[in-house]
């Protein structure tokens, strides 16, 4: 198939499209909205890339993918080695596909993006793992000789997976401890099935578990057992417990029924597949007009979730405006497709609620930008006498979670920051106590799967090299 | 899994009390914890107070009133069957300490969350006063043992088929009235007792500890389902409490928040029924 490649009138190629559930057909059910590429298509696509030689792609990618390698491989059909060049960087490509910030990443810095659209990186890589997951051979990577040493992973969300993952195939002996029933972190209680279907998630552990993880689910540390406990047992203990603590908005009213963090909100119908109540016995308050608080990817799923719960309005208040929202680009995309409504530059100061306790509304104030604050976005500050009700009967608060302590607090010799996070070295995860590393959101505050997942590499090849050679 | 390795039904087959094999939760728990539990796949996760453990056979007691599905489909499971998932030791564990004289006061299932309190109190040396009771007679559960955990006990039934007629805040008012030295009172059971309780004791003076139940679901201070106002502060039953200072709690907001899934709750649970009545009738 070589000989026309090289052809000089090669006709540019447009971004080649995912095919995508109708946006009014699918704000009614919990399939997943993108079909994916078929073949034909992710080819068409990986020609698109022109193999720079020093790719700038690479650069946005917090653990440095090969990406014009694993291109290569899909344009010449390929599949296999495409996903073998994935996996030599990330162990979750399925995922990281699906959820990554690509805009903000890898293809934002794509020079084809300088004059036409991007390669549609993620969308390549979300093929390559897929096509492997539903096609490929069933390959396991060369696992090293035992080295009787022993790992203890605490949490099983992207970082504590990225950890099991590196170090089961040195020749360690890992077992992962998960406090929830079920493996997987925020990717299987948070993201919700029609952005990552959980049977992906449960395929990237049971491959864990092909290898030789063990996974301990119900275990939570602190409680059932102790870090120190652990450590008896264990040559070296990583923590990966995630950021679990919900924010509320601190207003009057928020024990209405109705009102819930996006954490509950999420978890009930991800996790405990509210959804599908009664045939799931977990029941979720089944709002006709839902309002979530916030801007980010949680934002999103909260809202695109009330819609398929049967909502027949979702609004999205948030303080600042469109341009501000910190979701990634193809969540808001959808979220608007299929109807979620956005109410920018709205502030809630309290919530309403009738007699029996229900949530009948919220009480919001407008508001303008002024400066920008810390984080370089610009200020917003309300506009005195500007309120205003709207009528709601559930909201979904989702401006973000902090540390959770219930471990922490738990393990005498972490040092922890101001906000309760773990301080450790952002070069290996070290952490101030002997032997135990941590990364991903309980070091940095909630972030995104790759860095978690990047704090993660660098913490088992940190554990890895105090393993072997015990520094 | 978690096997149920003795069973027994109380109070006419309306609470349940199960062994259940969980050694590693077993050798952790102390009084005042709880475990979450999830009985198959499509399950709730239900949290339940350890009313009980035996550290050396890695073993946990739950006592149970069959409330609504949950519940009704775990009183299905028979010696030998298992739980699917059994989380924990969660919350705090009771501050057991000497203070001298003690009342404990337990109502309906709560009595199986306040035995473990009471006997720890009357271990470390107080003189423990225990008040209990049922609506009738049938419903009164844990007689003996509140009796060897305690000096002193009184029996209360609503409909005076058993011990004195009336209900327990009557009798905490006697026994608060003739004992002018009690230094603590434990108040466990239905929110509207608590809720007297913790008057009544604040009238005289009595710190008061109350266990809330709020509707929970990861028990670990994730989600914030479980919150109630304590002196205006919002706390998280499942790892702040569940026992709290009775005179601070919100009992109204947690009353309305109960209510939370009433009309899914009745649902979910004439199903069950309807789907058991049939499984009868087939084998029949
Ligand atoms: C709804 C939602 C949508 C998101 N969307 C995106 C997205 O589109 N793209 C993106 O890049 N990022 C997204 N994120 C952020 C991303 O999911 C997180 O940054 C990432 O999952 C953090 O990984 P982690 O491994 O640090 O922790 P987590 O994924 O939070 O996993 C931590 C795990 O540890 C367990 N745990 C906690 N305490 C204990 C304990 N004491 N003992 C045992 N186990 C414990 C928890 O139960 C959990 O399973 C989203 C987050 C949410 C909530
Ligand atoms: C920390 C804690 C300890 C508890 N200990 C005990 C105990 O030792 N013995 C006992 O009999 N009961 C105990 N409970 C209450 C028990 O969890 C509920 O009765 C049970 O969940 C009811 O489930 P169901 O499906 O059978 O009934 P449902 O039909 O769901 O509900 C019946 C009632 O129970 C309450 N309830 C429902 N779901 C929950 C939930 N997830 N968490 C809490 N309450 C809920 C509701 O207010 C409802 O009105 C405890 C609750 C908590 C929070
Ligand atoms: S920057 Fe774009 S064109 Fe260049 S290698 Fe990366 S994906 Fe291909
Ligand atoms: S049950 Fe989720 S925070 Fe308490």
């Amino acid at each position: 198939m070589s000989e026309e490649v090289k052809a000089p009138k090669k006709e540019k190629i447009p971004r080649q499209k995912m095919p995508e559930q109708d946006p009014q057909v699918r704000r009614h059910n919990f399939n997943e909205v993108p079909y994916g590429y078929t073949p034909e298509l992710a080819m068409k696509e990986a020609e698109r890339c022109i193999q720079c030689k020093d790719p700038r792609c690479k650069q946005g990618c917090p653990v440095e993918i090969d990406i014009p390698g694993f291109i290569k491989f899909i344009k010449e059909g390929d599949f296999e080695a495409a996903i073998r060049k994935l996996w030599e960087k990330n162990s979750l490509p399925a995922v990281c596909g699906r959820v990554c910030p690509q805009e903000i990443q890898c293809e934002g810095l794509c020079v084809v993006g300088k004059k036409d659209e991007p390669v549609a990186i993620g969308n390549l890589e979300r093929f390559a793992a897929d096509y492997q997951r539903l096609h490929g051979r069933d390959i396991l990577p060369p696992k090293a000789p035992p080295t009787g040493k022993k790992v203890a992973v605490v949490g099983s969300g992207p970082a504590g997976l990225t950890v099991a993952g590196d170090l089961i195939l040195k020749g360690h002996e890992v077992t992962i401890f998960e406090a929830l029933h079920a493996p997987g972190g925020v990717l299987i209680y948070g993201i919700p099935e029609f952005r990552l279907p959980k049977e992906i998630v449960a395929h990237e552990c049971r491959y864990l578990e092909r290898l030789g993880v063990k996974i301990e689910v119900n275990a939570v540390i602190g409680r059932t057992e102790t870090v120190d406990e652990l450590l008896e047992r264990f040559d070296a203990v990583f923590l990966g417990v995630g950021a679990g603590l919900p924010m509320f908005l601190n207003i009057p009213g928020e024990h209405y029924i109705g009102v819930y963090s996006a954490n509950e909100y999420l978890t009930r119908s991800n996790l405990m597949r509210a959804y599908d109540f009664p045939n799931y016995d977990t029941p979720l308050v089944r709002g006709k007009k839902v309002a979530t608080f916030g801007g980010g990817n949680v934002a999103m799923d909260a809202a695109r979730t009330a819609l398929r719960m049967g909502a027949e309005h979702s609004y999205i208040i948030y303080r600042r405006s469109h341009a501000e929202l910190p979701a990634r680009a193809a969540e808001i995309h959808h979220a608007e497709e299929e109807g979620v409504e956005f109410l920018f530059l709205t502030n809630p100061v309290r919530f309403l609620g009738n007699e029996d306790g229900y949530l009948t509304g919220v009480e919001c104030l407008k508001m303008e930008l002024g400066e920008p604050d810390a984080s370089g976005r610009r200020r917003p500050i309300p506009i005195p006498g500007s309120e205003f009700i709207v009528e709601i009967d559930t909201a979904v608060i989702a401006i973000g979670s902090g540390a959770n302590p219930l471990l922490t607090k738990a393990t005498p010799g972490l040092a922890l920051n101001k906000w309760g996070y773990i301080i450790a070295d952002p070069k290996t995860g070290k952490t101030m106590k002997p032997r135990v590393w941590a990364g991903g959101d309980i070091v940095t505050g909630a972030a995104t799967v790759i860095l978690a997942m990047g704090a993660g590499r660098l913490a088992s090849n940190s554990i890895h090299d105090f393993l072997t050679y015990g520094w | 899994m978690f096997e149920i390795v003795e069973r027994e039904e109380m109070a006419q087959g309306t609470i349940i009390s199960n062994w259940v094999r969980a050694p590693k939760i077993a050798k952790k728990a102390k009084p005042g914890q709880f475990v979450i539990l999830r009985a198959n796949e499509t399950g709730e996760r239900i949290p339940l107070t350890m009313a009980d453990t035996d550290p050396e056979r890695g073993l946990i007691n739950i006592i149970y009133a069959v409330v609504g599905k949950s519940t009704a489909l775990f009183k299905t499971l028979k010696v030998g069957d298992a739980y699917l998932d059994v989380i924990g030791p969660l919350g705090q564990p009771t501050h057991l300490e000497k203070v001298g004289k003690v009342v404990c006061v337990g109502g309906g299932t709560g009595i199986a969350v306040l035995h473990p309190i009471t006997r720890g109190l009357k271990q470390l040396g107080n003189h423990v006063i225990a008040i209990i009771g049922a609506r009738t007679k049938e419903l009164l559960i844990l007689e003996d043992k509140m009796r060897a955990a305690s000096h002193e006990l009184h029996i209360c039934t609503d409909d005076g088929s058993y011990g004195h007629k009336g209900f327990v805040t009557e009798m905490l008012k006697k026994v608060l009235t003739e004992n002018r030295d009690i230094g603590l009172a434990v108040c466990i059971g239905p929110v509207p007792m608590m809720k007297f309780c913790s008057q009544m004791t604040k009238e005289f003076g009595v710190k008061t500890l109350v266990s809330l139940n709020p509707i929970m679901l990861d028990g670990t201070g994730m989600c914030g389902c479980c919150r109630v106002q304590v002196g205006g502060r919002m706390q998280f039953a499942c790892v702040d409490g569940p026992e709290f200072d009775g005179h601070q709690v919100d009992f109204d907001e947690l009353t309305l928040r109960l209510r939370s899934y009433l009309p899914e709750e009745k649902l979910a649970y004439d199903r069950f029924k309807a789907s058991l009545g049939q499984g009868c009738s087939h084998k029949s």
